[in-house]
């Protein structure tokens, strides 16, 4: 059978006579990197750009139509010892882009206002203190309004139309007390100008926009960086299968281009990457991805397979099925629909904020111009002065506190390698005080790996891994790889379902089964030792050797658990494997609350009985069977190696092989949650003490002016305290 | 005062040049890299290869 590579699904048309690619490149991080690529890859005769994007670690490639095959750009980087793989933007990064530049558009307009605005308004500050003519400072102010109304209207969009929503749902945000406040300050401004009144407050109510502005870009950056990264690690995970082109013929094509109904091969040591029906062959296939189990589960015609399995023994021919959500487990189907719409709508601490503070708020603003009228003020200086009070309480503080620590916790997350997929994940997150772990692929490792490396002689160990190169099956590729074995033994034969043999000096070897390599004995009594693991025999002549092979505990996580119990937080282990898998590892890590066996509905069960007694739930977890729990639990967390509906059903996505990503993550969302508060708190002092003066009529622009920049400086030096945290995993 | 005349739209003339710099960066995509523009700025134009001998040498 012939296997090409097509990524032709990836190419598009960049002008007259012109191809595109995107590719996402592992392991760029220095601007040597840049320029090795840069020049090997416009080495390529034909190439007409080449240029690598640091930022998001990725290369546009163009080249003339029809000379060059996508396939060769890959191989060229792994030459220059980069892996690459063609990259699709999702339609979600497409949009944070695009909502990004829209945002420093905004910004780039407010703060080029604010500046010239700034330069009229000192002018009209000190003339008024002095002799400006009154003519002088209308001209002033109404230059002002010229510069300040379009570009209030331009940079506010965000604001405006996001209160709109809100206030069409009949909900109130942040966004409301800021476009009531801005549109009035302008209003006001407008007509005190009209009237050659002393006081405008253009420069207020631009100046808020560019700070707020700045939050809100902020905040937007980090999300899209996460994004980036987010789509260059699926795209480097390069899911491909073999599809079949012709009755003999298989394309190995990315999986973005196959179709339902499309026919895959599945040969032994793959991973599948559709979902879809058996239609021909018979093999063992490792659901532990999917359900949690460890055993193998036999699949022949008929049994449905599901992206993430792993295939152990036999080729498979697979028929693709239609949309990927209609062929999952019906079962988890349905409990997780139920989970995602029982899942409580989270009130962010910024909404709970403005609840409370946007009534308090236009309230204080009506009963200053009441009050005032009542005193015998006219009804022009009372308004004056209740618009005075919403400018001067214009949650500018208030709008940047919870963003800007937002976005400092998660840029520190992202280099402690957690992805946040929610937004307010980082507030429900400090609220947790138990922990559920799921067993399989979350507290252990996917890979496996060998246990008794350190009974077996180097020279033997080294021989079998050699061997075992020759075979396509997982266990002997974990022999292979703890062998560090690199070339495969000359004239090797597998022999299918038994195991591979081969003659070296006159000696046969074989490794494989136990009854394959006589070695039941040794098979039994091991077996008797360690009841999980795999077991692989190795003969050489009369010599016989076991290997025992499982997944092993992820390298850190007894110290993550340790850490987690010194935090007081409750553990607990809910998995789907069996008994004496799972009450191992529980006894490994010093974990005393474990269930096994457990059913999909079993771990929502479970999480709802924690709920009931007040308990906020984290679950940690990555199979396929996780994913319903993953939605019931208050915040989750899957690694990054999950099930693709786990991973996406997931708040948080973690990177690696270590656990502590987990602590880290907890440490930061428990810091940032205490610094959003003491924001707040700062932002109501300030508020308390600017709200008399206020009220009382003696605010001028200047006083609004130097509060407003004041606080908000304030508080965002204060956000940048959540980059660090005082404790690790020690 | 009557430089006023002169000096206000001068004033307001630059800050609309400055924004619509501004503009044009951000469409020609110049923020899409920042950490790649950085180390550009002091990149070599040519491979160090391309160099003839005697001029790498008269350099030191």
């Amino acid at each position: 059978m012939q296997v090409t590579r097509d990524f032709s699904h990836y190419v598009r048309d960049a002008g007259p006579g012109l191809q595109h690619i995107d590719l996402a490149v592992e392991g760029v991080h220095c601007a040597g990197c840049m320029a090795k690529i840069e020049r090997g890859l416009s080495a390529i005769p034909d190439v007409t750009l080449a240029r690598v994007n640091l930022t998001e670690r990725r290369v546009a490639l163009e080249w003339k139509e029809g000379t060059l095959d996508p396939a060769r750009f890959i191989d060229r980087l792994a030459e220059l010892g980069y892996k690459a793989y063609p990259f699709e933007t999702a339609s979600a990064e497409a949009s944070e882009v695009e909502q990004s530049r829209f945002l420093l558009r905004c910004l780039g307009v407010a703060a080029f206002a604010s500046m010239n605005v700034m330069m009229l308004s000192i002018p009209v500050w000190s003339g008024n203190v002095t002799d400006m003519l009154p003519e002088q400072r209308d001209f002033f102010h109404w230059l002002s309004a010229l510069i300040t109304l379009p570009a209030a209207a331009y940079a506010g969009q965000p604001f405006f139309r996001s209160a709109w929503s809100a206030l069409s749902n009949k909900g109130v945000n942040m966004d409301v007390p800021i476009s009531i406040g801005v549109i009035l300050a302008l209003g006001m401004s407008v007509v005190e100008t009209i009237n050659h009144a002393e006081h405008a407050y253009f420069d207020a109510a631009i100046m808020l926009l560019t700070f707020l502005l700045v939050g809100r870009y902020l905040d937007q950056s980090m999300r899209r960086r996460t994004r980036a990264v987010a789509g260059n690690l699926a795209a480097l995970k390069a899911e491909t299968a073999a599809k079949f082109v012709g009755p003999d013929e298989i394309s190995q094509v990315p999986v973005a281009a196959i179709h339902p109904g499309d026919i895959v091969l599945l040969r032994p040591g793959e991973r599948c990457a559709v979902d879809g029906t058996v239609i021909e062959g018979r093999s063992e296939i490792d659901q532990s991805l999917i359900t949690g189990e460890t055993l193998y589960v036999t699949a022949e015609q008929g049994t449905p397979v599901y992206a993430g399995s792993m295939n152990v023994s036999g080729t498979l021919r697979v028929r693709v099925a239609a949309a990927s959500e209609a062929t999952l487990l019906a079962e988890i189907t349905r409990l997780l629909d139920n989970a995602l719409a029982a899942r409580s709508r989270y009130m962010r601490l910024a909404d709970r904020a403005s609840r409370l503070y946007a009534p308090v708020v236009h309230a204080t603003a009506l009963l200053t111009i009441l009050g005032w009228v009542l005193a015998g003020a006219s009804w022009h200086d009372a308004i004056v002065t209740g618009v005075a009070v919403l400018i001067i309480t214009c949650p500018c503080a208030l709008g940047l506190a919870i963003p800007t620590v937002q976005t400092v916790a998660s840029g520190a997350m992202f280099k402690s390698g957690v992805l946040l997929n929610a937004g307010d994940a980082i507030e429900r997150l400090a609220e947790a005080d138990h922990v559920i772990f799921d067993k399989t692929g979350t507290l252990t490792l996917p890979d496996l790996e060998v246990v008794n490396a350190a009974d077996i002689p180097a020279d033997v160990f080294k021989l079998a891994g050699q061997l075992a190169l020759s075979s396509h099956h997982p266990v002997a590729a974990a022999v292979a790889q703890a062998a560090g074995a690199r070339s495969p033994i000359v004239g090797a034969v597998e022999e299918a379902g038994q195991g591979v043999r081969a003659t070296v000096d006159g000696v046969e070897i074989r490794l494989g089964r136990p009854s394959f390599c006589g070695a039941e004995q040794q098979a039994r009594e091991s077996a008797d030792l360690d009841p999980e693991a795999s077991i692989v025999a190795f003969s050489r002549g009369t010599e016989k050797f076991i290997f025992a092979v499982r997944q092993g505990l992820r390298p850190d996580a007894k110290a993550v658990i340790a850490a987690l119990g010194a935090r007081k937080i409750g553990l607990e282990i809910l998995s789907g494997d069996r008994e004496p898998a799972v009450k191992a590892a529980a006894a490994a890590l010093g974990i005393a609350e474990w269930r096994a066996g457990v059913t999909p509905a079993d771990k929502i069960a479970r999480i709802e009985e924690l709920k009931q007694r007040g308990a906020r739930v984290l679950m940690v977890g990555d199979g396929m069977n996780d994913a319903p729990s993953l939605a019931a639990a208050h915040v989750s967390m899957s690694p990054i190696s999950a099930a693709h509906l786990s991973q996406s059903t997931a708040d948080m996505v973690f990177l690696g092989k270590p656990l502590a990503p987990v602590v880290a993550a907890i440490d930061y969302a428990r810091k940032a949650l205490h610094l959003m508060r003491q924001n707040l708190w700062l932002a109501i002092v300030y508020n308390v003490l600017a709200v008399p003066i206020a009220i009382s009529g003696v605010v001028t622009p200047l006083i609004a002016a130097a509060a407003m920049s004041g606080s908000s400086i304030f508080v965002m030096l204060n956000a940048l305290r959540a980059r660090s945290v005082a404790r690790g995993i020690d | 005062m009557e430089v006023m005349v002169i000096l206000v739209p001068l004033a307001l003339a630059l800050g609309l040049l400055g924004l619509a710099g501004f503009l044009w960066s951000l469409k020609s995509g110049q923020y899409e890299d920042l950490d790649g523009a950085a180390w550009r700025a002091i990149a070599d134009d040519d491979p160090p290869q391309d160099t003839p001998p005697d001029l790498a040498q008269a350099k030191h």
